[in-house]
């Protein structure tokens, strides 16, 4: 073996001796953040199972340390390895330092009873997850939020190397999301502990993972940094979207662009000024064209996705004669221009020129003209 | 905000002195009310004996022939009897509710007292006719097995189906089914036996012997030994399955063992005693409540100590209230289960 923490060689997974994935094979270095991306039902916590033993393999094997996992003891690997897993815990007069104490467990004596130390654990534990008010709690009355931090202290508090997450973040709103992964990221560098997760937000595990792993079925099954795996093309394919567009560089997802060859309006924008209209016309529906844009501008991200056509310029330089034509043509085409309200300086003077043609032709209107106009049929 | 983790640690390391007093509290409470129910249990009867005279009846063994028999012969036997059956009974419920992960399983609802009853009629029978006397242990034995047959049916149904009704219907309906059986062995049994048969199988303490006492109590003790012991998986499994299992429990063992203790507990109350409901749902529910908390190695002695003094007081009301006519046990474990299982009930519905 090789100096991987974890190793799946040859790991079919799946339920019943059927496979839902074939031949995995996956090197994991200790301390890495590893998120599983892939649409639901694709295997993801299949593969999960498999690692934590709730699963047999299918075939081939899970290698800890170098240690196949079926050698271990179910003690030995619980003072290894800890989970989050998804389905929802159904406990009675528990409260919360009660539910993290059970982390203690492969620690603790015959019976389980509680030493000043493994106390101290349960404080220290709450308080990495900032939870400290919430230890006399009872669990069940606490917010999904806060369960999921009191479940993150109960696996911190058993020490593990490695922890296995299953959707930590699938019942929470932004805010919680955003602290539980940065307390979970913050661990493992603090620490060196490896985190495997899966998640469902893609632009959460392009930020947050070292690594990617992406399931579904054998075809698309990949793994590697999220520079590697985050291209449009690849997201596109793994979670079958034809209807939407997906920018690799801010994680971020679009909805489809409005529908009809023929742009009806010209947008005149830059500088961010640009992606609010852009959003309400994909809304309504309305297919339109918008220029002329740098393509290191904020506009531009949004309107290669969105717009019928982007009249683009090289970042730094000014507007060229053939764009500047190109402009005057759709003013003329289009059925009315949008002037978004960006500021001109002195690589982007000419957008001026454009902005009086268009006046002049009767087509100009403010931003807020477009809250005015009526959506179209898909 | 430094203040506030200041506060917040104070509280953190109060609470765990405070739940101490309040769960001394509750077995002081209980050990006391013990006591009181062992006394007047001994002194209230159709024969009336002064604590004093109890008191020296029972350790220096002095007094008329007649109060050291009834002492001796009737009241201690059955009164110690229902304490162990009752803390066995009370303790079979919270094994139960602990698998199922349902708060409303006991033995008698699963169906599981009604099966050890069947197959302790059938060997009742069938050894009464060759043998004459049939031992306490070959009882138990019958039980158990009737127990086993029982849950074995209940998880079958309950592994297709996850779902906290269907588990409970399916249990009840396996009871009726036993009960039918047994109703329809005994309506055909030899007159001899039905006169045994008939008080036993509707669930009484009365009749006890010191040898049934000894065997119960053998049999009771190991088993409340083993489980007292697997308190710390049985805190694990109040998460689930999938998180003891990452705790270091095996899971497949754990399951066996906690199903072999439940059923033996509730087949040792079956054989000596017949079918006790609502005990094993009750007794749980009201220990948990009073300690505020569902951590084994607690709730295991407090809800076999409580589920002891919930069989004295029932079976004290069962003898005494209608005497000389006995009430079963079940008659008045009912009238004091069913509607604190109700209550129970409509409190989670709230608490959701």
């Amino acid at each position: 073996m090789d100096n991987a923490y974890l190793a799946l060689d040859h790991l079919s997974v799946g339920y019943n001796k059927v496979p839902v994935i074939e031949d995995i094979n996956l090197r994991i270095k200790k301390g890495e953040v590893i998120a599983l991306i892939g649409p639901n039902g694709a295997g993801k916590s299949t593969i999960l199972k498999t690692i934590v033993r709730d699963l047999e393999p299918v075939s081939g094997t899970v290698h800890l340390e170098g240690k196949p996992i079926k050698d271990y003891s179910y003690k030995e690997l619980s003072r290894k390895m800890a989970v989050i897993l998804t389905e929802r815990i159904k406990v009675e007069l528990m409260t919360c330092r009660d539910i993290v104490a059970t982390g203690r467990y492969p620690y603790t004596g015959r019976l389980g009873i509680l030493t000043k130390a493994d106390e101290q654990k349960v404080y220290d534990a709450l308080e990495t997850v900032d939870a400290v008010a919430l230890s006399e709690r009872d669990f069940n009355a606490i917010s999904d939020g806060q369960k999921q931090r009191i479940l993150l202290a109960r696996a911190i508090c058993q020490e593990p190397e490695i922890i296995l997450l299953d959707e930590p973040t699938s019942f929470l709103d932004v805010r919680h999301k955003l602290e539980l992964l940065s307390i979970l990221t913050r661990m493992a560098r603090k620490k060196n502990i490896t985190v495997i997760t899966s998640l469902h937000e893609i632009d959460l595990a392009e930020k947050v993972a070292d690594r990617i792993v992406t399931v579904k079925g054998r075809d698309v099954f990949g793994f590697g940094t999220p520079e590697e795996i985050f291209d449009e093309e690849r997201i596109r394919k793994l979670y079958d979207i034809d209807n939407g567009f997906f920018d690799p560089m801010f994680g971020s997802i679009e909805l489809q662009k409005p529908v009809g060859e023929e742009p009806r309006l010209f947008i005149l924008a830059g500088n961010g000024s640009g992606i609010p209209v852009y959003r309400e016309l994909q809304q309504k529906n309305i297919p339109f064209a918008t220029g002329i844009l740098f393509t290191n501008d904020v506009d531009y991200r949004l309107a290669r996705l969105l717009a019928a056509e982007v009249i683009e310029e090289k970042p730094f330089g000014s507007i060229s004669d053939e764009s500047f034509e190109r402009a005057k043509e759709l003013i003329l085409s289009c059925e009315k221009v949008i002037d978004a309200g960006c500021e001109y300086g002195e690589s982007n003077g000419r957008m001026k020129e454009l902005l009086e043609m268009a006046e002049k032709e009767g087509k100009l209107l403010n931003a807020d003209a477009v809250s005015e106009m009526k959506a179209e049929e898909r | 905000m430094k203040k506030n983790t200041e506060a917040a640690k104070t509280d953190f390391w109060g609470e765990t002195a405070r739940r101490r007093v309040r769960y001394t509290l509750v077995f002081v409470f209980l050990l006391a009310a013990f006591f009181v129910i062992i006394v007047l249990n001994i002194n209230t009867g159709n024969v009336h004996i002064s604590v004093g005279q109890i008191l020296r009846i029972i350790f220096l063994r002095e007094g008329t022939a007649t109060e050291v028999n009834i002492i001796w012969k009737i009241r201690l036997p059955r009164i110690i009897m229902s304490a162990i059956l009752g803390g066995a009974l009370s303790l079979s419920g919270f094994l139960l509710q602990t698998f199922f992960e349902n708060p409303i399983a006991g033995p008698f609802v699963l169906g599981i007292s009604s099966g050890a009853k069947m197959v302790v009629a059938l060997a009742m029978i069938f050894l009464m006719q060759r043998f004459q006397i049939v031992s306490s242990y070959v009882l138990i034995i019958a039980a158990f097995i009737g127990a086993l047959i029982s849950i074995g049916f209940v998880l079958l149904f309950s592994r297709r189906i996850r779902n906290m009704g269907t588990l409970l219907v399916s249990g009840i309906m396996i009871g009726y089914i036993c009960t039918a059986i047994t109703d329809f062995v005994i309506t055909f049994a030899a007159d001899s036996d039905i006169v045994n048969l008939h008080n036993w199988s509707k669930g009484s303490f009365s009749g006890m012997s010191w040898s049934n006492v000894q065997v119960a109590a053998i049999v009771v003790g190991v088993t409340f030994v083993v489980c007292f012991m697997l308190a710390k998986p049985i805190g694990a499994y109040q998460l689930g399955e999938a998180y003891a299992q990452s705790m270091g429990v095996n899971i497949k063992v754990f399951r066996v063992l906690l199903i072999i203790i439940s059923s033996l507990f509730a087949a040792t109350v079956t054989a000596f005693a017949g079918p006790i409901s609502f005990v094993g749902i009750a007794v749980p529910f009201l220990v948990k409540h009073a300690l505020n908390t569902s951590k084994p190695l607690i709730v295991i002695p407090a809800t076999f100590l409580g589920g002891a003094v919930f069989c004295m007081i029932c079976d004290l009301i069962a003898r005494t209230v209608f005497s000389p006519t006995e009430l079963t046990i079940s008659t008045v474990t009912s009238v004091f289960g069913a509607p604190i299982v109700i209550f129970m009930m409509l409190s989670r519905r709230r608490g959701r």
